[in-house]
């Protein structure tokens, strides 16, 4: 069983700050690995790293066993290979139809295909009435589920969710949870890596948990062991609600 | 149809759309892929070459005139082709004048689509063509924008035009260099009545583009 994601003493800077420093980190296929930590910690910038939009400016960022220039075509090549959800539902100024077809497009597919599987996912999230409409006119928790979608229209083996489901209603979290539960479920090999701030959440959906801190990662460890038994006090004082940030 | 005014009011039209639409169309396959690479790639010296394009909005039409003049002019660089007192010479000149618009337009559209949308598009794992396509595409509305801005300035043009095109009936003549005559010569209601004319060519011309700019949205 391979890692599809590895990094070793990666540091990461913009300008005087630094926002990423010395991570090792290494996740495993068929998890969901939860980060957590306080705003302004660097874990968005950690999933950024992994979906090689920013390069390292020390260490090692091995995803899904390939190593590569943020920019050079082989990133690309990479990066085809993963979904990202951003917490913000990034919808794109077309309908709905063709905000998932456009993923597909991209890679290449032929229309006599993509039309088959966008019709799927359209079903699966409850929008074929919607399919003609400009995707920018649904709610939030459609427009977020519409993002997911096309994240993983193309079977991506690694999912990058960065507070997927902030500010959404309990239902849209709810259905957004069992989309990822399930695309986790249709392959053993694939992999997921969850931001959240919600503890909650990051209690029911991971396997493994780190706390980030300063850029620095804290703890890694089970979801049961971070929160009833966890090494840094940290992490108790975080898990706890005692530290304030 | 030709009026009691003296000549073809719809030829005159016509070749008003003809020059206007051919300087918006090269100033536009020129300036907008121009200004989405200048909006969308790093490299030294980017933003010298925004503000340069930026200052350019403001070039003068006379300037513009006098440049393509002096190319095509008998004893300019350009002389043998003999195009000085044609169309060509207007689309030229009128080109020169939309480029700086197409190309300035198109870098603030391109540069205002929002970072979570374009790290979106690089993350679903474009190629940089695609995603800069992609990203012009979303920028459409601003895009269209820079067609519409960069015709206003064409077909509005009478400065450049009446200078290389000299304003020769049955040749030249378009619908601004008309007013500006039938103005000099008093005939005040003939100019008023092309003015009309030519606000109607106008919002017909931007009422389509419009038609466009919102169908690019499904």
């Amino acid at each position: 069983m391979t890692a599809p994601v590895v990094l070793e003493k990666v540091t990461k800077r913009y300008e005087d700050v630094v926002a990423v420093k010395n991570v090792d980190l290494e996740t495993r296929e068929g998890e969901i690995f939860g980060i957590v930590g306080p705003s302004g910690a660097g874990k968005s910038t950690l999933l950024r790293l992994v979906d090689l939009l920013e390069a390292p400016d020390e260490g090692r960022v091995s995803v899904l066993e390939c190593e590569a220039d943020s920019r050079s075509n082989e990133a690309c090549t990479i990066r085809r290979k993963i979904g990202m959800v951003l917490q913000k539902p990034v919808v794109l100024n077309r309908s709905v139809a063709n905000n998932l077809g456009y993923a597909l497009r991209i890679r290449g597919w032929p229309e006599e295909k993509i039309m088959p599987a966008v019709d799927r996912e359209l079903k699966r999230l409850g929008l074929e009435d919607r399919r003609t409409k400009n995707a920018r006119t649904l709610s939030g928790g459609e427009m977020q589920r519409l993002s997911f979608s096309r994240s993983t229209i193309f079977s991506p083996k690694l999912l990058l969710l960065d507070e997927f489901a902030a500010n959404l209603d309990p239902a849209n979290v709810a259905i957004l949870e069992k989309l990822v539960k399930g695309y986790m479920e249709e392959d053993s090999s694939r992999a997921t890596i969850l931001i959240t701030h919600n503890l909650f959440q990051a209690k029911r959906m991971c396997d493994r948990i780190a706390l980030v801190w300063g850029g620095e990662v804290v703890e890694v460890a089970d979801a049961r062991r971070f929160f009833d038994d966890p090494e840094d006090s940290r992490t108790t004082a975080f898990t706890s609600g005692e530290a304030v940030y | 149809m030709a009026l009691d005014i003296g000549y073809d009011v719809v030829q005159v039209t016509l070749l008003s759309l003809y020059v206007s639409g051919c300087a918006t169309t090269v100033g536009s396959l020129i300036g907008i892929p121009l200004g989405a690479r200048i909006g969308l790639r790093q490299f030294g010296g980017k933003g010298l070459l925004k503000t340069i394009t930026y200052t350019m909005y403001g070039f003068p039409p006379v300037i513009s005139g006098l440049v393509i003049y002096y190319l095509l002019s008998r004893s300019g660089p350009l002389g043998s082709l003999g195009l000085l007192f044609t169309p060509t010479a207007m689309i030229l000149a009128e080109t020169l004048l939309v480029i700086p618009l197409t190309t300035g337009i198109t870098i603030s559209s391109v540069t205002e689509v929002d970072k979570a949308i374009k790290d979106t598009i690089t993350s679903l794992g474009t190629t940089r063509r695609q995603g800069e396509w992609t990203i012009m595409k979303e920028a459409w509305v601003g895009i269209v924008m820079a067609i519409m801005v960069a015709f206003g300035r064409c077909i509005a043009e009478v400065g450049a035009a009446y200078m290389v095109g000299g304003n020769i009936q049955g040749q030249t003549r378009v619908l601004t260099t008309a007013i500006m005559m039938e103005t000099r010569l008093g005939k005040f209601d003939y100019a008023v009545g092309l003015g009309v004319v030519l606000l109607g060519v106008a919002m017909a011309v931007f009422l389509f583009l419009k038609y466009i700019q919102e169908k690019e949205m499904l």
